[in-house]
C-alpha cells in the first residue's frame, strides 16, 4: 500500500503531481507540497534516525526547524551532497535522495546498538570532559570513532556544481516571519510607503495561519494569509522572500538571510532545469528597523521513553493533518498543560482517527477548546500526565498517572492506554534567538512560562516571540509593531492596518509542567529525554547539578544540552526547568541562555558566495604579465601580485630546475646583463611646498638638500624606532617627489603618510597619491647595461653625466621615460619607468637590442640572491618590527642632528633600544659550502647545551650563490657585529647541527665598485 | 558588522570600507627630546581599554582615505557619534553618566547620531549646542 497514512482529502497539496523519492535506499512517493518529513510520515516511516549517543531509534517529532531527529544527508550524486538537512524543512521534489545522518549502516539494525545498551557506562554525562581531557593524544582516535559511529553528516568529496551569491540589501523595515504578526506588521509598514523586506523560512508564507482551525473575516485563516501575501506581492516597495531564514542578527541592524532558490526543486540548479541560476543566496540586509515576528516553538513534555517513534509535539500533529493531509498514526493520546494543544485532538478526530484520551495536568481546565473537545465525546483525564511511553520501535501505549506538580510526585495508580501516538505539549517557547545574537539576555516571564526577548535597540517584537499567542491579539500586535517600525524609520504617518475580525476565545491558563514525575526516581526511571538531538536525559541534567554544576551554561557544557545544529530549540527550557528543580531555585535563577548565530545551519556555498575559485582573491598583474606567461615564467604571489619567480628554460623536453635557472639568471646579471619587471614596487607621488619637510619627518635620514635629479635611499620607522619600510625617493622638482616602497608595503605606507599628515601635521601642505599602477618599472642591470641602454635612449649615459643615484628624463624606445641609476643587485643598473601602457613596447625593444648582449630576464628569486649577496635587506623579511636601523648597521642613514624629532628618533635612545647586545644583522657563511641554511633556523653558541638552549638569533635570508659557489645567509644575532669570525651553530629539527662563520653582510664586491662602472 | 557614518563622505557606509586605527586623541609630545623615557614609553605603548564609552580613530580606507574619530560604547557596540580630526567628542564617559542619571535616552535607534538619522536627531540637537 502506498502512503498508508495519507488522508483522502485535505492539506495544501497538489495531488495531481506525484513525486518519487528515496530514503535510505528505499523508493517512496509523495505529493507536490509535501516536505520530506510529511512524505515519510505519509508512507508510515517510523524510524528516521539513530540517536547520537545511545543509538536509539528515532522518529519525526516536530514539523519545523525545531525538529531534532529527522536530520538528513541529501544528494543523489557525490557533488550534490548536503549534510544536516531537517526533513521538516526540505520540500519534496521528484528524485530526491535522502539518507539518515546517524545510523550507519542501517537505522533498523545498527552495529552501534551495543553502545546504546552499554551507553550509560560508555558515555555518561561529562563524557567529553572526563574522557577527552586526558590523554590528549587520544582525542583524534576518539573523535574519529565517535564521528563514524554517530555520524554528523559529511561534506561532498567532489566540487559543488552550483552557483551561490551574496546580495547587499537596504530597507526601512525588515520583517522576520510571515505568520499572522509578520503579515500585519509588513502590511502596516508597507502601506505607509516604507521599503519592506518580509522573509519567512517556510515554503509558503502564512506560518501558523496555514494550519489554524480559526477563521478571519469569516473565512479560513489560511485564506486571509493568501490574500494578504498577494496584496504584499503587488506592492513595489515590498520584497517577499519565502524559503528564506533570518539566521543571524548582527550589530547595527545587520541581518543575514539565507534564501534557498532551487533547493526545493532538485539536487542542483541544473537538475531543476535552471542551469546557471543561483542555488542559494545570502542577503546581507542593513535595515533601519527590524520587526521580529518569529513566533514560538511548542515544548514537548519530558517523560519516560518520550523518544520512541510515535511521540510527537502536539502542534506538529495539527500541521501534518491540516497542511499535509497526513495522519501519522491511528490512536492518539494527548498529554498537555495548556488549552491550545487541544486542537490536535480535534484535528485528529476530524481526520477519522481515534483519540483515546486527552490527559491534562491541570485540575479544572475550562477553556473554549477544552469544552469543544469534551463536547465531541473525547475522554479528558485531568490532574494527570503521560508518565511513560510503552514500545521500542513505535509507541504501543501511554502510561498515564495522576500527578502533583508542586511536590513532583505521582499521586495515583498508573493506567495504561493502548495507542500508537503520543502528542505532548508543555507550553510555548518564544523564538528569541535572533534577539539575543548581539548579547541581549532574554527575560523570564512567569505568566507565560517562557523567555521573551530583552530590549534590543532598533528591533520591534510582534506576536508569539513576545508571548502574544491568541490570534486576534497577534494580528493586532503585528500591526502595532509594523507601524512603530515604519514611524521610527521616518514614515511619520504610518498606522496599524484596520484589523480583520477574529472570534475571541476563552483560554484557561497553562500550568507549569516540564518534566513529568515518574513512579521511580529520575535516575532509575526509563530515560526521559530533554534534548533528543544530543541524547541528553533528565537524569543527566540532575547528575550535573549533583556534581556541582549550578549555572545552566555549565550544565550545558557538561551534558551537551543544546549543542550542535539543534541549539536547544526544543530542550533548552525543559533542561533549565529540571536544573532549577534539582537546585531548588526559580528557572531564571539558574541563568538564561544567549543564542549564537546561526539560527539554523547555513551551507558553506551561501557563505562563500562568489568568493571562490578565480574570484577568491583579486590577482594583480603588471603590464608585462602576458609576456612573462608567454616566456614560460613561473610565478610567485607577492601580496595580490603575480610576479615572475624565475624563467625556466625548456630544452629537449626538459625543464630547467629552480636552482639551475636561478644560477643562470644570477650569472647573467653578474657577467652580462639582466632585466627585471619591478613594476610592483609601490610608488607614491608626493607634492606640495612642505613635501620636503614632510619627508624629513617620516624618514630617518636627511632630505633638506636633495636636489632635483637626485635619488636617495630612505628608512622609515614607526615611532617605536623599529624599521617599517624602506625604499628610494627621487626629487622630481623642489615641491615634487616620487617615493618607492616595498611591493607589500605600498598601501600601508600610503596610509601611514596620510595618518601623520591628517592627525599630527595638518598644517603641512603636502599631498599623496598612489601611482603604482601608472608606471611600469624595468630594471636593466649588469656590466653590459650601459651599452644596451645607449642603443635605445637619447639620455646621456656618460658615467660622469649620469651618476649613481641620479635620475634623468628622456626617451627610451621612443617613449617618454624616467630613468633612475639605482641598484638593488650591486651591478650597474638603470631603472626605467614608463607609462604602463608603453611597457610592453619598451620591454620588447630592449630584447630586440639585447640579444647580442645575451639579455636575460630574471625573476624575484634571482633578485633575492643578488641583493642578499650585497647585504641589501628586504623590509619584512630581514626585519620583523623589532629591528632598528642601528640593528641593521645603517647608522649612516640616520640623521640624529635633524631639527625635527622625526618618527622613531626619540625611541632610539630608550634604554632597551640603545642596548649594544641587541640582535644585529650579520652575514653567515656555512662551513660546508653545500649547505643552504634554513630561513628561520635558530642560532646557538654552544651546540652541546641542554635543551632549552640559549637562542642567540635566527637566519632571515638564505640562498645558494653561484658566484661564491656556496650557500650564504643573512641573520640577526645578539651582539653580532662584535662576533665577526666567530663560529656559531644551527641545530636542526632532524638532530643535525650546521656550523657557520659570522661574516660581513656584504658577500660580493665589498667596495661597491661594480655598480659604478 | 558596523554601519559607520563618515563625517567627510557625509553618509553611512559598511564597516568593510573602514579600518580601525586605535585610540583617538593621542597626543605626540611636541618636544620628544625633553620627555622622560617613561613618559615616552607611555605614549608609545599604553592604551585605554574602557568598558563603556571609548573614543577611537578610524580611517575610511576604501573610501575618502580620511581619518576621523568615533565614540563607541564597548559594551553595546553602539557608535554614538563620529567627528572629524581635530574636533572633540560631545559624548564622554562623564556626559554619558550625567545623561543616564537624568534619565535621558540615547537617540532611539540612532546608533549613528551625527548626520545619520533624518528624524531622530534628539541627541544630535542636544549635543551640538
Ligand atoms: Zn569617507
Amino acid at each position: 500500500m502506498t502512503q498508508p497514512n495519507r488522508l483522502n482529502q485535505g492539506g495544501r497539496l497538489d495531488r495531481s503531481r506525484r513525486l518519487s523519492f528515496t530514503f535510505n535506499g528505499q523508493q517512496y512517493t509523495g505529493f507536490a507540497g509535501d516536505t520530506l518529513a510529511s512524505a515519510l510520515l505519509a508512507n508510515g516511516v517510523d524510524i528516521v534516525n539513530r540517536s547520537f549517543k545511545y543509538s536509539r531509534p528515532r522518529g519525526i517529532t516536530a514539523a519545523g526547524p525545531e525538529e531534532p531527529n529527522a536530520i538528513m544527508q541529501l544528494g543523489a550524486s557525490e557533488a550534490a551532497q548536503v549534510p544536516n538537512v531537517r526533513a521538516t524543512q526540505q520540500a519534496l521534489y521528484d528524485g530526491l535522495v535522502a539518507r539518515s545522518t546517524n545510523g550507519w549502516p542501517s537505522v533498523q539494525r545498527d552495529v552501534m546498538s551495543w553502545v546504546g545498551r552499554l551507553g550509560g557506562h560508555l558515555m555518561p554525562p561529562g563524557f567529553y570532559y572526563k574522557t577527552f581531557m586526558a590523554p590528549a593524544s587520544m582525542w583524534m582516535t576518539y573523535e574519529k570513532w565517535i564521528r563514524k559511529g554517530a555520524g554528523l553528516g559529511r561534506s561532498p568529496a567532489e566540487a559543488d556544481p552550483d552557483i551561490y551569491d551574496h546580495l547587499n540589501q537596504h530597507c526601512d523595515v525588515l520583517v522576520i516571519g510571515a505568520g499572522p504578526a509578520g503579515l500585519t506588521a509588513a502590511l502596516s509598514a508597507a502601506r505607509a510607503g516604507a521599503r519592506v523586506i518580509l522573509c519567512d523560512e517556510q515554503e509558503e508564507m502564512g506560518g501558523s495561519l496555514l494550519d489554524s482551525r480559526e477563521s478571519i473575516d469569516d473565512a479560513p485563516a489560511a485564506a486571509w494569509a493568501e490574500q494578504t501575501v498577494a496584496e504584499l506581492a503587488g506592492m513595489d516597495n515590498v520584497t517577499l522572500l519565502p524559503r528564506t531564514t533570518a539566521n543571524g542578527y548582527h550589530d547595527h541592524n545587520f541581518v543575514t538571510l539565507h534564501e534557498r532558490r532551487t533547493e526545493h526543486l532538485a539536487d542542483t540548479a541544473a537538475a531543476a532545469g535552471r542551469d546557471g541560476e543561483v542555488r542559494s543566496r545570502l542577503h546581507r540586509v542593513r535595515a533601519e528597523r527590524v520587526v521580529l515576528a518569529s513566533g514560538s516553538h511548542e515544548r514537548p513534555l519530558v517523560y519516560a521513553n518520550n523518544d520512541v517513534p510515535g511521540n510527537m509535539v502536539a502542534g506538529a500533529i495539527s500541521v501534518y493533518l491540516r497542511r499535509y493531509g497526513v495522519a501519522p498514526g491511528q490512536k492518539l493520546v494527548l498529554s498537555t498543560n495548556n488549552d491550545h494543544a487541544y486542537r490536535a485532538a480535534l484535528d485528529w478526530k476530524e481526520a477519522g482517527r481515534e483519540v483515546v484520551a486527552v490527559v491534562d495536568s491541570r485540575a479544572n481546565p475550562d477553556g473554549d477548546l477544552v469544552k469543544q473537545v469534551r463536547d465531541s465525546g473525547i475522554r479528558v483525564v485531568t490532574g494527570s500526565a503521560v508518565m511513560e511511553a510503552s514500545g521500542s520501535q513505535r509507541v504501543t501505549g501511554a502510561r498515564v498517572v495522576a500527578i502533583d506538580t508542586e511536590r513532583f510526585v505521582v499521586t495515583g495508580k498508573v493506567e495504561t492506554l493502548a495507542c500508537d501516538t503520543i502528542a505532548s505539549s508543555g507550553g510555548y517557547s518564544p523564538v528569541v534567538h535572533l534577539a539575543s545574537h548581539t548579547g541581549k539576555r532574554p527575560q523570564w516571564r512567569d505568566d507565560l512560562l517562557g523567555f521573551v526577548p530583552g530590549e534590543v535597540k532598533s528591533m520591534h517584537f510582534a506576536g508569539g516571540v513576545q508571548g502574544v499567542y491568541a490570534l486576534g491579539e497577534t494580528l493586532a500586535d503585528g500591526g502595532r509593531a509594523g507601524a512603530e517600525a515604519a514611524r521610527a524609520a521616518g514614515f511619520a504617518q504610518a498606522e496599524a492596518i484596520t484589523l480583520p475580525s477574529v472570534e475571541a476565545r476563552h483560554e484557561s491558563p497553562a500550568s507549569a509542567l516540564y518534566q513529568v514525575p515518574h513512579e521511580k526516581t529520575t535516575l532509575r526511571a526509563p530515560k526521559q529525554f530533554v534534548d533528543l538531538q544530543n541524547d541528553v536525559t533528565a537524569a543527566a541534567v540532575e547528575l550535573a547539578t549533583r556534581e556541582g554544576f549550578e549555572s545552566i551554561e555549565h550544565v550545558k557544557r557538561y551534558t551537551a544540552l543544546g549543542f550542535g545544529t539543534d541549539q536547544g530549540k526544543l530542550g533548552n527550557i525543559n533542561g533549565m526547568a529540571i536544573a532549577a528543580r534539582c537546585l531548588h531555585r526559580a528557572i531564571p535563577d539558574v541563568g538564561t541562555t544567549v543564542f549564537r548565530p546561526n539560527y539554523t545551519p547555513v551551507s558553506f556555498g551561501a557563505i562563500v558566495g562568489r568568493h571562490c575559485g578565480e574570484l577568491f582573491d583579486p590577482e594583480r598583474y603588471t603590464a608585462l604579465h602576458q609576456w612573462h606567461v608567454e616566456n614560460g615564467a613561473e610565478f610567485e604571489d607577492v601580496g595580490q601580485w603575480k610576479r615572475p619567480w624565475y624563467y625556466p628554460r625548456k630544452t629537449g623536453g626538459k625543464t630547467e630546475s629552480l636552482h639551475d635557472a636561478v644560477a643562470r639568471e644570477c650569472l647573467a646579471v653578474r657577467e652580462k646583463v639582466g632585466i627585471l619587471d619591478a613594476s610592483t614596487l609601490g610608488k607614491i607621488d608626493i607634492q606640495g611646498p612642505d613635501a620636503r619637510e614632510f619627508l624629513g619627518r617620516v624618514y630617518t635620514n636627511k632630505w633638506a638638500k636633495l636636489a632635483p635629479g637626485r635619488v636617495r635611499y630612505g628608512l622609515m620607522c614607526k615611532d617605536d624606532g623599529m624599521l617599517m619600510d624602506d625604499g628610494t625617493t627621487s626629487c622630481l622638482g623642489d615641491n615634487h617627489f616620487l617615493m618607492t616602497t616595498t611591493t607589500g608595503g605600498a598601501a600601508t605606507v600610503l596610509e601611514w603618510l596620510e595618518l601623520w599628515h591628517q592627525t599630527e601635521w595638518p598644517e603641512l601642505q603636502v599631498y599623496f597619491n598612489s601611482v603604482t599602477d601608472h608606471w611600469a618599472t624595468m630594471t636593466v642591470t649588469g656590466p653590459e647595461a650601459r651599452k644596451l641602454m645607449s642603443e635605445v635612449t637619447d639620455i646621456d649615459l656618460d658615467r660622469e653625466q649620469f651618476k649613481f643615484m641620479d635620475w634623468k628624463q628622456g626617451n627610451v624606445a621612443g617613449v617618454p621615460a624616467r630613468v633612475f641609476r639605482i641598484s638593488f643587485t650591486g651591478e650597474l643598473a638603470f631603472e626605467i619607468n614608463v607609462q604602463a601602457n608603453y611597457a610592453l613596447h619598451v620591454w620588447k625593444t630592449l630584447f630586440a637590442h639585447g640579444e647580442k648582449y645575451e639579455l636575460t630576464p630574471y625573476g624575484t628569486e634571482t633578485m633575492h640572491v643578488l641583493r642578499a649577496e650585497k647585504g641589501l635587506i628586504i623590509a619584512g623579511q630581514d626585519t620583523d618590527g623589532s629591528v632598528t636601523p642601528e640593528d641593521l648597521g645603517m647608522h649612516w642613514a640616520v640623521g640624529y642632528d635633524k631639527p625635527f624629532s622625526w618618527i622613531g628618533k626619540r625611541a632610539l635612545t630608550r634604554p632597551d633600544t640603545a642596548r649594544t647586545d641587541r640582535k644585529q644583522l650579520v652575514g653567515l657563511k656555512p662551513k660546508d659550502p653545500k649547505v643552504v641554511l634554513e630561513e628561520g633556523a635558530q642560532i646557538v653558541l654552544d651546540p652541546a647545551e641542554a635543551i632549552p638552549m640559549t637562542m642567540m638569533g635566527h637566519v632571515t635570508s638564505s640562498y645558494y650563490s653561484p658566484v661564491l659557489k656556496s650557500g650564504f645567509a643573512l641573520a640577526v644575532l645578539k651582539g653580532g657585529r662584535d662576533r665577526m669570525g666567530e663560529t656559531v651553530y644551527l641545530p636542526m629539527a632532524d638532530g643535525t647541527t650546521h656550523e657557520a662563520e659570522v661574516v660581513s653582510t656584504v658577500f660580493v664586491d665589498p667596495k661597491g665598485e661594480r655598480q659604478n662602472v | 558588522m558596523f554601519y559607520i557614518f563618515c563625517p567627510y563622505c557625509d553618509e553611512r557606509r559598511e564597516e568593510e570600507e573602514f579600518h580601525p586605527s586605535g585610540q583617538a586623541h593621542l597626543v605626540r609630545p611636541t618636544d620628544p627630546e625633553s620627555v622622560s623615557d617613561e613618559a615616552w614609553g607611555d605614549y608609545l605603548f599604553f592604551r585605554d581599554n574602557p568598558r563603556g564609552i571609548h573614543h577611537e580613530m578610524w580611517v575610511h580606507r576604501l573610501g575618502c582615505r580620511k581619518f576621523f574619530n568615533i565614540t563607541r560604547d564597548t559594551t553595546t557596540y553602539e557608535i554614538l557619534e563620529t567627528y572629524p580630526m581635530g574636533e572633540q567628542p560631545t559624548i564622554t564617559a562623564e556626559t554619558a553618566r550625567v545623561r543616564r542619571e537624568q534619565g535621558v535616552q540615547t537617540a532611539d535607534g540612532g546608533w549613528q547620531t551625527v548626520g545619520a538619522q533624518p528624524e531622530n536627531s534628539t541627541l544630535n540637537e542636544e549635543t551640538s549646542s
